[in-house]
This record gives C-alpha cells, sequence and structure tokens, in this order.
C-alpha cells in the first residue's frame, strides 16, 4: 500500500476529508494521530505509564476487560419480548475478532431465566428405553473420557426480526444470537451406552433443571453421533448463564437444543412433540403450513466490520474487511464478499480453514477510494450450500418463518464511513 | 460403585445384585422408581405419561383467573405482549398470524405438559394433576373447541384433536432448498443494476447508544 502520510495519494485522502464534511475530518485525527510534522508529545514527552507502577498480581484474581473496551457487552431489545426472564441479549460480534467469543459477552437465551445450580446439587437422569435408568452426580461425569471441541450455537431466532425488512441497525442485534466455544465434556454417546439403550429406542428427549425445562427430542442417530455433555467452555466452567455446571452441545443445530441446567436424557420410540417445537421452533411457511424439526442451521455470514456499529473512522486507504462465517451442515470452504450489493464479488480469504459446525473468519483487504459501498457476504460450506439472498429464501418460505434467516446482508457504507442496515434489489 | 468391567464376573454378580449394567464404565448409580417419578414428566401426543385425573372447565374457569389472567387475559387472549392462548383461526397464512393453541398448536399433550411443568411464570410446578386438567380443559373452552360443561380426564383426552394437527410438515428443506442453493454461483456482473430498498434507520427502533462510535 502507498496510501501513507507524504505519499502521492495522500493529497487525494485530504481532499476527500475536505469534502466528507466533520465526521471524516475527526474520523483522520483519531486514526492518524495529530499533525506528522509537529512532534508527538505522547512520544516526546514521558508519560505517567513509563515512570511509575501499574497494578500489582494481587489487584485482580480474575479480571474484566479494561474500562476502554466498556461498549463491547450483551446488549438486549427491549421491545422484542414481554420481560427480560423470558428473553434474549446480543452478542458484540461487530466489536470482536478471530472466532471464539468471550464467554463474558456471549448471548443468552432463557425461558426463566438463569439459575443458579451448585455443582452439589446436580444430577443428571438417564432413563427411558435404557437397560438400566441412572443418576449422575457431576462429579461421576468429570470421570468419564473427555473431548474437546469447538462449535458454534446460534439461536434459531437469530436475524428473525429481519424476515419483514430492514430493522435494527447493528451486526450485534441483527446476527449477534450466536457464540462459539471450545467445549470439554463427555460424548452424549458414552453416557448413553453406561445406560444401554434398547432396541425401541428411536429418539431422546433432553430437558433443563429449570422451570421451563426447555425439553426438546432429538433422533437417537444424532444423539450417539456428536452430541456432547459439556462442562468447560473456554478452558473454564460454564458460566451460570450458560448452563452450569453441566449443558448439551448439539453441533450444527439450532440453538434452543444446546440444553442448559441439563437434568434427564430420556430415550424413547417417539418425539415428545414438546412446547419448544410445536408452538415454538416450527416455521410458518406462506401457505400457512409449518415446517417442525428444522434442526440444522444453515450457511451464513455477516460482515461484522464495517458495520453500522462499527464505522469506518480512518478515511480512505487501507481498509480491513472482515466477518464471520458458519454452516451447520460441515465447514465454510469459501466466503465470497461484493462491495456493490452482490453485481460483483471476489473471494475473501479465511484466517484459517473452516471447522465443521464452528465460526470462520474471514479477511478482504482493500484499497477504499471513499465512494459509497453496499457490502455482502456469501458463505459456500463444504457440502456446495451457497448462502441464498433474503429473496431468496422469501421465495420459498414467505415472511412469517420467524427462525432460521440466513439471508445474505447487507451495509450500506457511505462516504462518511457510516454504515446502516438495508436491504437491496 | 462396584460395576466395573474389569471385576470378574463373579465379584460383580456378589457386589451387585441389581441389574445388569451396559456401560463400561461403573459410573452412577441406577436411578429409583420415585426419582424417575419425580423428573419424568413429560406427556407425548399419544398420551404416554398423562396421569390419571379430572377437570372441569367450570374449575378450569377459577384456576386460571387465579393464576394464570394476569399475563394471559381472562379468556386467554394475552395481555401486552404476554402469550395469547386463545383465537387467531384461520390467521396461519395472513400476513401477521396469531399462533395459539386454537389456531395453531397441533397436540393437546404439549398444552398438559408444558403447563403442567413450566406454568405459572414464576411459580412453575404448582399445580395438581387436576388443576392442570381443569385449566387444560378451560383453554379448550376459550378457543371454543369445548363447550361450557365439558370435563377433561385421562380417559377422553386422546378424543380431543386441536384444528391444526395437520398443519406441519417434517424439515423439508433437503428438497425444496438444498439444491436451489447449492449451485455455483455468479461472480460478476450478476445484476444489471442495485437499489436501496429498505433502510433500517427509517424505522429507527435500535437501542440508543449501542453504535461503537
Amino acid at each position: 500500500m502507498t496510501d501513507r502520510p507524504g505519499a502521492p495519494t495522500r493529497r487525494g485522502f485530504l481532499k476527500a476529508g475536505l469534502a466528507g464534511g466533520g465526521a471524516l475530518v475527526a474520523g483522520k485525527a483519531a486514526a492518524e494521530g495529530p499533525d506528522p510534522v509537529i512532534p508527538d508529545p505522547l512520544i516526546t514527552e514521558t508519560q505517567p505509564w513509563a515512570q511509575m507502577w501499574g497494578d500489582g498480581v494481587d489487584v485482580t484474581p480474575y479480571g474484566l476487560p479494561i474500562d476502554y473496551e466498556s461498549d463491547v457487552i450483551r446488549r438486549n431489545v427491549d421491545w422484542l419480548t414481554a420481560d427480560t426472564i423470558s428473553s434474549v441479549n446480543f452478542t458484540p460480534i461487530h466489536a470482536l475478532d478471530g472466532t471464539i467469543t468471550p464467554q463474558g459477552c456471549a448471548f443468552e437465551r432463557h425461558h426463566s431465566g438463569a439459575i443458579d445450580l451448585p455443582k452439589e446439587d446436580y444430577r443428571l437422569m438417564i432413563n427411558g428405553l435404557v437397560e438400566t435408568p441412572l443418576i449422575f452426580t457431576y462429579a461421576d461425569l468429570e470421570r468419564f473420557p473427555r473431548v474437546n471441541h469447538t462449535y458454534f450455537l446460534e439461536c434459531a431466532a437469530n436475524s428473525g426480526m429481519e424476515w419483514a425488512g430492514a430493522q435494527l441497525n447493528g451486526a450485534q442485534f441483527t446476527h449477534g444470537m450466536i457464540h462459539n466455544m471450545e467445549y470439554s465434556g463427555v460424548p452424549l454417546r458414552t453416557l448413553l451406552q453406561e445406560a444401554g439403550v434398547r432396541p425401541e429406542g428411536k429418539w431422546v428427549y433432553v430437558e433443563g433443571a429449570d422451570a421451563s425445562s426447555n425439553g426438546r427430542s432429538i433422533p437417537l442417530e444424532k444423539a450417539l453421533d456428536d452430541c456432547l455433555v459439556a462442562f468447560k467452555a473456554n478452558g473454564e466452567a460454564l458460566r451460570k448463564e450458560h448452563g452450569y455446571p453441566v449443558r448439551l452441545c448439539v453441533p450444527g443445530w439450532e440453538g434452543n437444543m444446546w440444553i442448559k441446567w441439563l437434568r434427564r436424557v430420556e430415550v424413547t420410540t417417539e418425539a415428545v412433540e414438546s412446547r419448544e417445537e410445536t408452538s415454538k421452533y416450527t416455521d410458518t411457511l406462506a401457505d400457512g403450513t409449518s415446517r417442525k424439526w428444522t434442526w440444522a442451521m444453515d450457511a451464513k455470514s455477516v460482515i461484522t466490520a464495517p458495520s453500522p456499529q462499527a464505522p469506518i473512522t480512518h478515511g480512505p486507504g487501507p481498509l480491513v474487511i472482515t466477518g464471520l462465517a458458519w454452516s451447520g451442515r460441515g465447514a465454510i470452504e469459501r466466503v465470497d464478499v461484493s462491495l456493490d450489493g452482490g453485481a460483483n464479488w471476489q473471494t475473501a480469504r479465511l484466517a484459517r480453514p473452516g471447522q465443521r459446525m464452528a465460526l470462520t473468519r474471514f479477511y478482504l483487504d482493500i484499497d477504499w477510494d471513499g465512494s459509497e459501498m453496499l457490502l455482502q457476504s456469501r458463505a459456500m460450506d463444504e457440502t456446495g450450500y451457497v448462502q441464498p439472498t433474503k429473496t431468496a429464501l422469501r421465495e420459498i418460505r414467505g415472511l412469517n418463518s420467524v427462525y432460521h434467516n440466513n439471508g445474505i446482508q447487507t451495509w450500506w457504507v457511505k462516504t462518511s464511513g457510516e454504515a446502516e442496515n438495508v436491504e437491496v434489489s | 460403585m462396584s460395576k466395573s468391567r474389569n471385576l470378574p464376573a463373579a465379584a460383580l454378580l456378589l457386589a451387585f445384585a441389581g441389574p445388569v449394567q451396559a456401560g463400561d464404565f461403573g459410573l452412577g448409580r441406577p436411578a429409583l422408581p420415585e426419582e424417575i417419578a419425580a423428573w419424568d414428566l413429560d406427556v407425548a401426543p399419544d398420551g404416554q405419561g398423562l396421569p390419571e385425573g379430572s377437570g372441569s372447565v367450570e374449575d378450569g374457569e377459577e384456576i386460571f383467573s387465579a393464576n394464570c389472567a394476569i399475563c394471559h387475559g381472562e379468556f386467554a387472549e394475552g395481555v401486552d405482549n404476554y402469550p395469547k392462548l386463545a383465537g387467531g383461526e384461520g390467521t396461519l397464512d395472513r400476513d401477521d398470524p396469531v399462533k395459539t393453541v386454537g389456531s395453531y398448536w397441533p397436540y393437546l399433550s404439549t398444552v398438559w405438559d408444558y403447563v403442567h411443568r413450566s406454568m405459572p411464570f414464576g411459580a412453575a410446578q404448582v399445580l395438581t394433576v387436576d388443576e392442570v386438567y381443569a385449566v387444560t380443559a378451560y383453554i379448550l373452552y376459550s378457543n371454543y373447541l369445548v363447550d361450557d360443561d365439558f370435563v377433561l380426564s385421562n380417559e377422553n383426552f386422546l378424543e380431543v384433536a386441536l384444528p391444526n394437527a395437520e398443519g406441519f410438515i417434517v424439515d423439508d428443506r433437503e428438497t425444496t432448498e438444498l439444491p436451489r442453493f447449492s449451485q455455483p454461483p455468479c461472480m460478476t456482473d450478476c445484476k444489471p443494476e442495485v437499489e436501496i430498498t429498505m433502510r433500517a434507520a427509517v424505522l429507527d427502533v435500535t437501542p440508543e447508544g449501542a453504535a461503537a462510535n
């Protein structure tokens, strides 16, 4: 890149700064510091942090982010639900990078609040069509052979408010019902084998210890394949609000099935058809019929920056476009990015090869000329599935599916660097 | 526990007189019948799990008024943003469908099961079996599905069919969507023109102070 102070293209930048008005000029100062011909006092004057002590190692036994990062927090939208107990909040994906979600700002979705369940009081029951119904304590679970896997958990309703059109102005709100953690735990298969599944068993019904119970039916095939009874996430115990001390991971499948505070697994012949798989988490089509058991989360992506909460503040020149892609049907193989609303595409760079059922970070490094852009990203997974447009989804499903909106997102980046959630033709 | 497979078979029999374990690790212990009864409450569409009992619309109205109406309304019509349990018949193919027990739910078993286990909101698992039958009967009545002298019991439970029982299909994305969305994508000159058709900022419903700058 040649766009640095003194280089020929800098004149173009200054001109753009004048034309763009206040926002861009302020952005320039923030990004490039003070005038390059005057010595910078942050360098020429000795700063207090270069002279005096910082905090001792006993000040913060368990740390929180530095104050300057105080905007990187969960947010809720109060008009979405009747109360905050059966509700949802949103991960600040616009401000994160990489793929691992810090647990402290990873989104929450409860149906009767985040309960406080000590390990000593924890019990897991396996019953139904098994040779021996069993009770496990938390200590028992820690004695089974353990595995580690990184998976995304996406709420079935992520982007659901956008079915009818562009509503919420920020990637946190449109795409933030998601987190991605490295889980440690015991395969559900191991526990089911310990109880001995009878041949008549075709489903498992899983439920939590909270008042909502959140009971869901899972085909036995999936339960014996990759479901994980997890007690650690990102290296430490699960957070209370994420199911402490034990939750279920159902890789690639809608977040509602990832039962928190897991207390019972029942082997059955049929699906229970519980409230969370009849009244909720069923997807109504235009003709009034509804899909049920829409378990897998299809390939999806979003540009996290620039985005409405993460505007461009540095003016034209080098710009990192970055975002996340994921698929519940396997690994992400490719992400394309469009700067012009889907007319033309270029293939972005994956930070690391895609992992199955996990978030994948992508980057596209461009030289922004300061003109308007309509940014889109388009994920492709290992099955060959290409993330559809919202229009393409609506042609099949109508507007009332509520769940499973994996349509392509558009951000309108203006000359000021600000971005807005829009839909395009 | 002493059910490890490393023990000789004879020692296992001596040490453990209960059912033979299928597992390899000998961890956990058999669940007792009382424990299973306390936690295994789910009721399936075929009536499996339904306990003996009964309740009338008349009793249900009283119980509903005392325990449920503050959020769901005296006639199960819903208060504020809290769920409507009745109404909305024939709206599922409209722009703004109203999804209730009467208009949307496929199975009465789900009503019984969910009310029994998780309602009232904030004080779940306080209703007796007969009270749950009564509340379920009242919800049916509120949806004009039974008369006011109806009594619901485990005996007649399966005779009640909800209007939208046939309204659900199993996920069909594999045939209706995956083939269509698995074609090589267009890379250049994919559309003649691009216009902005909708803007979130015009709607302006995003929480204040959400932007980083």
